[in-house]
């Protein structure tokens, strides 16, 4: 018997009635994020069940994705002035759920609240060797610190609002080791959106990643959040990074992680979950990122990336690959480069952190964002937005001319009042560019922070690479 | 859940790779605190214009797609969010069985819970069955067999404890609550505490 991964390590730590032929294992669920949108039906069931949530205090609630990104200080008073009563409705639900089942709720008002994923490492309730889920396929972001993230849908949220456990077969394990030193203006979201080209949006499905390499290990936190965030769009069950000395000094402190004798337990514990050096894993792929140009996307799945002074691939006989890139009104054989810009959106919660606003600011930084373009920087929490505040890059974002707003998921997708309108192209450091996810009819360019930055300056989609 | 052994049903053909759960069902339509009425918002974009007349060339608007039990859709079908108003949605057209030569991971588990079938079949079985809408299928839950009807048989795989819920029409959720001395056991014995009041 080889090794073990650090996948296997904490999958096996967490089994607690194994599989058999018959039966999935009973797989324990450390961390629990819930937010407005997928849970109002498990909530529903439990209540027509006569069930309890079962463990109140391995939740972590917040409410996110229909939440306005204007201020809302009073939820009775404002909440209606500034929403669409659906999602008033559900937020509301919300704040009864939570208050129904004893759960914490950081909600407006709560200095943590913000993006599912972007709180949880920010509290420091997102630790290494965790198991956490929350219904929102984002949350393979948590593996950047070692714990394994994943999404569900609301059945599972069920399950694990009851029993604290779900019924799993453990997945497949795949190594992604990334080389070579980028170059200025390269980033961690061309690196995972190169990945994601390279492999397919289905090129991960039924495993779990896991991201090695000398480039790995130079990321910080915040940079391997986006890297583990955009592992789903590869389809992969999760992504994780081993835990090392950048994860312990992030976590050093905050609030929710052990404190004193406790704490130095927790790291030695930590530390040894990394992949023995003779762990196998049932697929590899290595990425030389050495010569990695910025990359944005063409069409409507991730995986139509193109390094950005490339030509957009002619899609041939491919009927999938025509109708994306007629939909997005894209010309095959010329690069993206030039290509009219509508809006800039600049959050989400693969880039919604300090790294990113500070990388954007330093762009704006004197410059104007140009006439035709809207742009909104949306911080992924009111944490992140007191800090940037701090630091003055509200100051440069709006001297620029872009709109400085609300932590939320805003125009990731198209379920606030945040929305692309149709046929409006927008440069997005979110993570989808699916038909209409801004907004029915918008199209979507997905591209780092820093190329997004460049492109709202210039009206155009550009090359960071020119600006920094 | 009703419960599901056999069914047998004319296929609708969606051929399109990559269908992701936000074309199945739009953010827009997820404010909803309810699982009822979800039907309305399948593929409400590639369904409808936008005055909400249904556009004639969408196969699942085809008169006599009506009432078909089939859905067979291009390769990686359902990926993307983890909305579990997709399968729902799917379920209140009627639909009961997605095949696809690959289905995303966190749908097909949704589907799973919600007695609606994913089946994969190998490349072959799929391109037949996208060159021929229409066509009788049987989709056997309990052989795991798919039925073409010029006898040819494929196998699909299903993780036999959610083919036992499917077949029996059950959440998986007794399962766990079986489970529950056993959970409580892990807890105590293990050597630190995942709560958040630290
Ligand atoms: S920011 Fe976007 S991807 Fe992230 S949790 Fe919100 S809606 Fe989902």
């Amino acid at each position: 018997m080889g090794g073990k991964s650090l996948f296997e390590k904490v999958w096996d730590e967490h089994v607690v009635v194994p599989e058999t032929a018959d039966t999935p294992a009973v797989f324990y669920i450390d961390l629990h994020i819930i937010h407005e949108v997928t849970t109002p039906q498990a909530f529903n069931m439990l209540r027509e069940s006569g069930m309890q949530v079962r463990k109140p205090d391995q939740v972590l609630a917040t409410m996110d994705h229909s939440t306005p990104t204007v201020p809302i200080e009073n939820l009775e008073e404002s909440l209606d002035a500034v929403s669409d009563p659906e999602p008033a409705n559900q937020i509301r639900a919300m704040v009864k759920n939570c208050a129904d089942f004893g759960i914490e709720l950081h909600g407006f008002g709560s200095e943590h609240r913000g993006i599912v994923h972007v709180i949880g490492p920010e509290i420091g309730a997102t630790q290494p060797g965790k198991t956490i889920v929350c219904g929102d396929s984002h949350s393979s972001t948590h593996g950047a610190f070692g714990a394994m993230g994943f999404g569900i849908g609301a059945t599972m949220v069920g399950h694990v609002l009851a029993t604290q456990c779900l019924l799993m077969r453990k997945p497949k394990s795949m190594a992604v080791n990334v080389t070579g030193k980028l170059k200025p203006g390269v980033g961690a979201k061309d690196i995972i959106l190169a990945l994601i080209g390279r492999i397919g949006v289905d090129g991960g499905t039924g495993h779990v990643i896991e991201y090695r390499g000398d480039t790995i290990r130079g990321l910080n936190m915040e940079e391997r959040m986006t890297i583990c965030n955009m592992t789903i769009e590869a389809g992969a069950r999760a992504g994780m990074i081993a835990p090392d000395a950048t994860t312990i000094e992030y976590l050093r402190g905050r609030e929710k992680v052990p404190q004193g004798d406790a704490w130095d337990a927790a790291v030695e514990r930590w530390m040894a979950l990394a992949s023995d050096p003779d762990a196998s894993f049932d697929k590899e792929v290595t990425l030389d990122v050495a010569e990695l140009e910025p990359q944005v996307t063409y069409g409507t799945n991730p995986a139509m990336v193109v390094p950005i002074s490339r030509p957009v691939p002619n899609p041939g006989d491919n009927q999938s690959y025509r109708k994306s890139i007629d939909y997005m009104q894209v010309a095959a054989d010329k690069p993206m480069l030039g290509t009219k810009v509508d809006v800039v959106f600049v959050g989400s919660c693969t880039n919604s952190r300090m790294t990113d606003l500070r990388n954007v600011a330093k762009i704006l930084d004197g410059r104007k964002v140009a006439d035709n373009v809207r742009m909104l920087i949306v911080p992924g929490s009111e944490s992140v937005k007191k800090q940037a505040e701090q630091e003055g890059l509200d100051k440069i974002f709006t001297a620029a001319g872009a709109e400085w707003r609300e932590a939320g998921c805003s125009m990731c997708l198209g379920m606030n009042s945040d929305k692309l309108g149709k046929g409006q192209l927008c440069v997005s450091t979110s993570n989808r560019n699916f038909e209409g996810r801004q907004g029915p009819g918008g199209r979507t360019v997905l591209a780092s922070p820093e190329t997004a930055a460049a492109s709202a300056v210039a009206g155009v989609i550009a090359d960071p690479r020119e600006v920094i | 859940m009703e419960k599901i052994r056999q069914l047998t049903s004319q296929t609708i053909v969606l051929p399109i790779d990559d269908v992701d759960t936000d074309q199945i069902v739009p953010a827009r339509f997820l404010t909803t605190t309810e699982r009822e009425g979800i039907g309305v918002s399948l593929f409400a974009d590639w369904r409808f214009d936008k005055d909400g007349n249904e556009l004639a060339d969408f196969p699942l608007n085809a008169p006599e797609a009506q009432g078909r039990q089939i859905l067979v859709a291009g390769r990686n079908f359902g990926c993307g969010s983890s909305r579990e108003h997709a399968p729902w949605a799917i379920y209140d057209f009627g639909i009961r069985a997605v095949i696809s030569s690959e289905i995303a991971d966190i749908f097909r588990n949704n589907s799973l819970n919600n007695g609606l079938v994913p089946v994969v079949v190998d490349t072959a079985t799929h391109r037949w069955l996208l060159e021929n809408p229409g066509a009788e299928v049987t989709v056997d839950v309990e052989a795991c067999e798919v039925r073409l009807p010029d006898g040819k048989v494929a196998t699909f795989e299903i993780e036999p404890f959610a083919r036992h819920c499917i077949m029996e029409g059950i959440d998986q959720m007794g399962f766990l609550l079986q489970n529950l001395d056993k959970i409580e056991a892990f807890e105590q014995n293990r050597s630190w505490n995942p709560s958040l009041n630290v």
